[in-house]
């Protein structure tokens, strides 16, 4: 089979990814522009209302994203402003008897504080790369970012609620509203195990500063390993449920036909037949170097960095392949922060002689799994982590 | 239920805003006067930059699809005798070819 790919014809039977950079939308990139919410750089904007904005690959040479160079995602339009002083968070819930209601300062003196490092990535990055293409937010590879979370353990809060046996389900709502009161309101549960993690936080602090008002403030759901549909933004209620939570968000959104990827945590209380709610991230990397058609001269060594990320099972191996996948050799990988956080590596190529080039990436995790050389097509278009095919120049 | 909860006193709701997303006055749908109700209908909820991102992949059916769900899921109130005339503007305008 000869495909193109980044506009280079590849060998036959040579192992692609789809190109990065080359495909998304006509109308993705018609309507695409760089703009600035208030407190943030510059970012790619996909929708104005409600917001949905994403971080330019260059973005991620910074192993930790920067608060005013994360990505923003939201569902509905609304969202206020939220004053400090007077939020409030209500915790309760028919399997939690002993509900109560805190303010911030509250959630920051009654329960220990928590810090760590994790990618927080939305469910669809990656969907404008879908093939066939599917409706949604045409997300490129911003929409993910890495930060240091600091907050109050979930299984903190809902054991001085009085967490039930027969909790089943932990549910969570913000803030934000629809313009319209039909609309169904962002409401996402968590099962309670996983609620229950010590890594699962309410999160109120984010690389040392105060959430920004466009990632959650005061307070946000951090649900380390899972994508971002679960890190519920300025939270107002946590709720312990004894019966599964129904809605359009839990039944019908953010679901993955079952049995289609590599998973193993499960959410078992809202599986149907043939579906299942999306849960952890998928092992993936990013090359962070390459993008804007930049170019490499010919008797120079060609360096190549990037970041690669699973759902905690930690990074075993990047490979690359400067050869359209004939051949693999091992990038070398950087500190760790933490097994939730991004991982760098930097890969050194001999140099080539003036042309293009095509450079590819794949991570695989310690559960031995890796990014697959085919896209797994689904219909919401999630979980895209088919390794990418990036096209250089050499001059 | 949890999903028709209000939030109690809504004391921090005070603003909001569309007007806070000025950059959408920039997005000009085609058509000309042919957008019209597609302007007045889906702006409501959402900016018109979601219609141009998804194009030009959607045939007809799914662009049925994407304006029914509106109604019947997000609530959108567009009359039945609407339907078909925004179904054929997104389909005319932004495709599949």
């Amino acid at each position: 089979m000869r495909m193109v790919a980044g506009g280079i014809a590849l060998a036959d039977g040579a192992l692609i990814g789809r190109s990065a950079w080359a495909d998304l939308p006509q109308g993705t990139l018609d309507s695409e522009v760089r703009d600035t919410l208030p407190g943030k750089q510059p970012l790619i904007k996909r929708s104005f209302r409600p917001p949905n904005y994403e971080s330019p690959v260059e973005f991620f040479e910074d192993l930790v994203t920067p608060n005013d160079r994360f990505f923003v995602r939201w569902h509905v339009a609304n969202i206020p402003r939220v004053d400090a002083r007077s939020w409030r968070l209500d915790v309760g819930g028919d399997a939690a008897p002993r509900g109560f209601e805190i303010g911030l300062d509250e959630l920051k003196r009654d329960f220990e504080a928590v810090e760590l490092v994790a990618v927080c990535q939305c469910a669809g990055n990656r969907r404008g790369w879908s093939v066939p293409h599917v409706a949604g937010v045409e997300w490129g590879t911003g929409a993910m970012g890495n930060a240091r979370w600091k907050g109050a353990r979930l299984k903190d809060i809902l054991a001085r609620a009085g967490l039930k046996k027969d909790a089943v389900e932990i549910a969570f709502n913000g803030a934000d509203r629809a313009p319209l009161e039909a609309t169904p309101a962002f409401v996402k549960s968590l099962p309670a195990w996983k609620a229950m993690d010590e890594n699962t936080l309410v999160a109120y602090e984010m690389n040392g500063a105060a959430l920004p008002h466009w990632n959650g403030f005061p307070a946000r759901i951090v649900v380390p390993g899972w994508t971002a549909t679960y890190w519920m933004k300025q939270v107002v209620s946590i709720r312990a449920l004894s019966q599964p939570l129904a809605g359009f968000w839990m039944n019908t959104a953010y679901r993955i036909p079952k049995g289609k990827f590599p998973i193993i945590d499960r959410f078992t209380s809202q599986e149907s037949e043939t579906s299942t709610p999306i849960t952890e991230v998928l092992v993936n990397s990013l090359m962070t170097n390459l993008g804007g058609g930049r170019r490499f001269a010919a008797d120079q060594p060609i360096e190549i960095k990037g970041i690669a990320w699973d759902a905690g099972y930690g990074i075993r191996a990047v490979e690359i392949s400067v050869d359209d996948g004939r051949t693999w050799q091992s990038a070398k990988l950087g500190e760790s922060l933490g097994k939730y956080s991004f991982r760098s590596w930097q890969f050194t190529s001999p140099p080539r002689a003036a042309g293009r080039l095509s450079i590819m990436a794949r991570a695989s995790n310690a559960q031995g799994t890796s990014q697959p050389s085919e896209l797994i097509f689904n219909a919401a278009g999630y979980h895209n982590n088919v390794v990418q095919n990036v096209a250089i120049d050499i001059v | 239920m949890i999903i028709n909860e209000r939030i109690g006193a809504a004391l921090f709701f005070s603003v909001i805003a569309a007007a806070a997303y000025s950059g959408e006055t920039s997005i000009k749908l085609a058509g000309g006067e042919q957008a019209r109700l597609v302007q007045l209908r889906c702006s409501t909820c959402h900016s018109l930059d979601y219609i141009v991102m998804n194009s030009p992949f959607l045939s007809r059916a799914p662009w049925d699809a994407e304006v029914r769900k509106m109604i019947k899921i997000m609530g959108a109130p567009i009359p039945e005798n609407e339907v078909a005339p925004i179904v054929d503007y997104l389909t005319q305008h932004y495709g599949a070819n």
